[in-house]
């Protein structure tokens, strides 16, 4: 299976190579610590931290951003160009081409998570740059499978990517909801805000939370607990399982 | 309808890494604590430009999610004392950045006069109160309605006639729209009276009455009914006040 897997990897960074894509992510950084030594310039206190605050998350933003285009542009390429047809044809599980691109386009997002790091230890202890980069990789690695889950369902440009960005945007504000649902300023609930409670409770078990990933306070406040980092690499692994069952059910039950 | 294979061609590895991940997920998140947003957690308001920064050009609706966020600190529904771990002053930087954000909003101004003010700890309401004051005295003529309840929290709450005597004189002074019910202006006369200052009480009423900005034959018949209530006292020596 990995004599399979490997290749697939392999082209689909090729792919990423060719796309400059991590020329890209370098223009990205090299942007964004201009913006920052701009704004160093008109700080009064606190200046590193208002770089490395920023800078993060600009450069978070950023990666999510690249890395979901990159996935489902390349994969609706390979669908139009019956690329993948053509693989699939082949003496080939469906499940070893799943798991070649999301090996390949996850290489691209630990690569991603490396360039978007290694510039705020200008301005954080290298200690917590590293765990706030393992955060990141761990946040782009499920960006990944998700963007690929959407693409191999709606096979779509718009809409796979508009699914990411409405799945990025809610797993990051879902903490939030819930804690805006739950403290009304009135001790007893009609049944509307039960409900609607509910409906947010039940979404947030669905989804990831990526709102306490790659946190700013990190790099400016405090490491991570242990804890915290247990938490991460288990939702992480627990979420990626559940997006790889999902493709791949979704894969195998499509008709080419 | 999509073109799509039956179920049964699904591997059943496929089928358990979905139900293992599900099955992950959920008992994830059901460990998870529920997220509580705790009073240590209120950080220091970024500066004014920064959030407009964030707000990418949409600064009333940045201070409308503000101030639904804000709000959910530190409050447990039923508490006995609301608010206690609550550092204050972080609130009130936030509720003043949240208006310098939305100027025109009043969530903030009804939060700092309603909640945050009316916690059973004198030290939080006056400062409360007193950020009230101070941004009243930035929009008069739309914040006059959070000055009049502080008024009223001081007066009876606090029971600082001085300081009571302070925002009445405030609304009397500053507030100068023409919606704004007599009752408010007049507040700075009936606090007088109670201190006693019956000879300012009385020339506050008759110039009043003589500017012609009272139009309400009711509160007309009212005003002058004080006014003669008042010189009666004074006549009989400024002695107790008569119900």
């Amino acid at each position: 299976m990995l004599r399979h897997i490997l290749p697939i990897a392999r082209y689909t960074l090729l792919e990423a190579r060719r796309n400059r894509l991590l020329m890209l992510a370098l223009i990205l950084v090299a942007a964004g610590l201009a913006f920052t030594q701009f704004l160093q310039q008109v700080a009064i206190t606190e200046s590193n931290q208002i770089q490395a605050a920023l800078l993060a998350a600009l450069l978070r933003v950023g990666a999510v951003f690249m890395l979901a285009a990159f996935v489902v542009t390349s994969m609706v390429r390979e669908f139009n160009d019956k690329v993948m047809e053509l693989i699939l044809s082949r003496p080939l599980r469906r499940s070893s081409y799943f798991l070649g691109k999301l090996a390949g386009y996850a290489a691209v997002a630990l690569a991603l998570a490396l360039i978007s790091s290694l510039p705020l230890a200008l301005f954080a202890p290298a200690a917590r740059v590293a765990l706030w980069g393992l955060s990141l990789a761990c946040e782009l690695l499920l960006v990944t499978a998700f963007a690929l889950f959407c693409v191999l369902s709606l096979t779509q440009v718009m809409s796979a990517l508009a699914a990411v960005a409405g799945f990025y945007l809610l797993s990051r504000s879902i903490g939030a909801l819930q804690i805006m649902a739950a403290n009304p300023l009135s001790d007893t609930l009609s049944l509307g805000q039960q409900l609607v409670n509910s409906v947010i409770d039940a979404i947030a078990f669905l989804l990831p939370g990526l709102d306490r990933m790659t946190q700013t306070g990190w790099l400016i406040y405090a490491a991570p607990t242990a804890a915290e980092i247990v938490q991460l690499l288990a939702q992480t692994a627990a979420y990626a399982l559940l997006l790889c069952g999902a493709a791949l059910f979704d894969l195998q039950r499509k008709n080419f | 309808m999509r073109d799509e294979r039956p179920l049964s061609h699904v591997s059943r590895p496929v089928l358990a890494l979905l139900a293992a991940g599900l099955a992950l997920q959920i008992a994830l998140h059901a460990a998870a604590p529920q997220p509580r947003a705790k009073a240590p957690d209120l950080m220091p308001p970024p500066a004014t430009p920064l959030l407009r920064l964030a707000g990418l050009g949409e600064p009333i609706a940045l201070a409308k999610i503000l101030m639904l966020q804000l709000q959910a600190f530190d409050y447990r529904s039923g508490s006995k004392i609301p608010y206690k771990d609550l550092d204050y002053a972080r609130v009130e930087a936030w509720l003043a950045r949240i208006l310098e954000l939305d100027p025109g909003g009043q969530y903030p101004l009804l939060a700092a006069s309603r909640l945050y003010a009316e916690v059973p700890d004198e030290a939080r309401q006056r400062s409360m109160l007193d950020f009230v004051y101070r941004q009243y005295l930035l929009d008069p003529n739309r914040r006059w309605p959070w000055l009049a309840h502080a008024t009223f929290l001081t007066k009876h709450r606090l029971k600082d006639m001085g300081l009571a005597l302070k925002y009445a004189s405030a609304l009397q002074k500053y507030t100068t729209a023409k919606d704004v019910p007599a009752w408010a202006k007049t507040m700075e006369i009936f606090i007088r009276e109670d201190l006693n200052e019956l000879e300012t009480a009385r020339v506050m009423i008759g110039g009043l009455l003589a500017s012609g900005r009272i139009t309400d034959r009711g509160e007309l018949k009212f005003l002058d009914g004080r006014l003669r209530e008042i010189e009666e006292r004074l006549k009989q020596g400024a002695g107790k006040k008569k119900r």
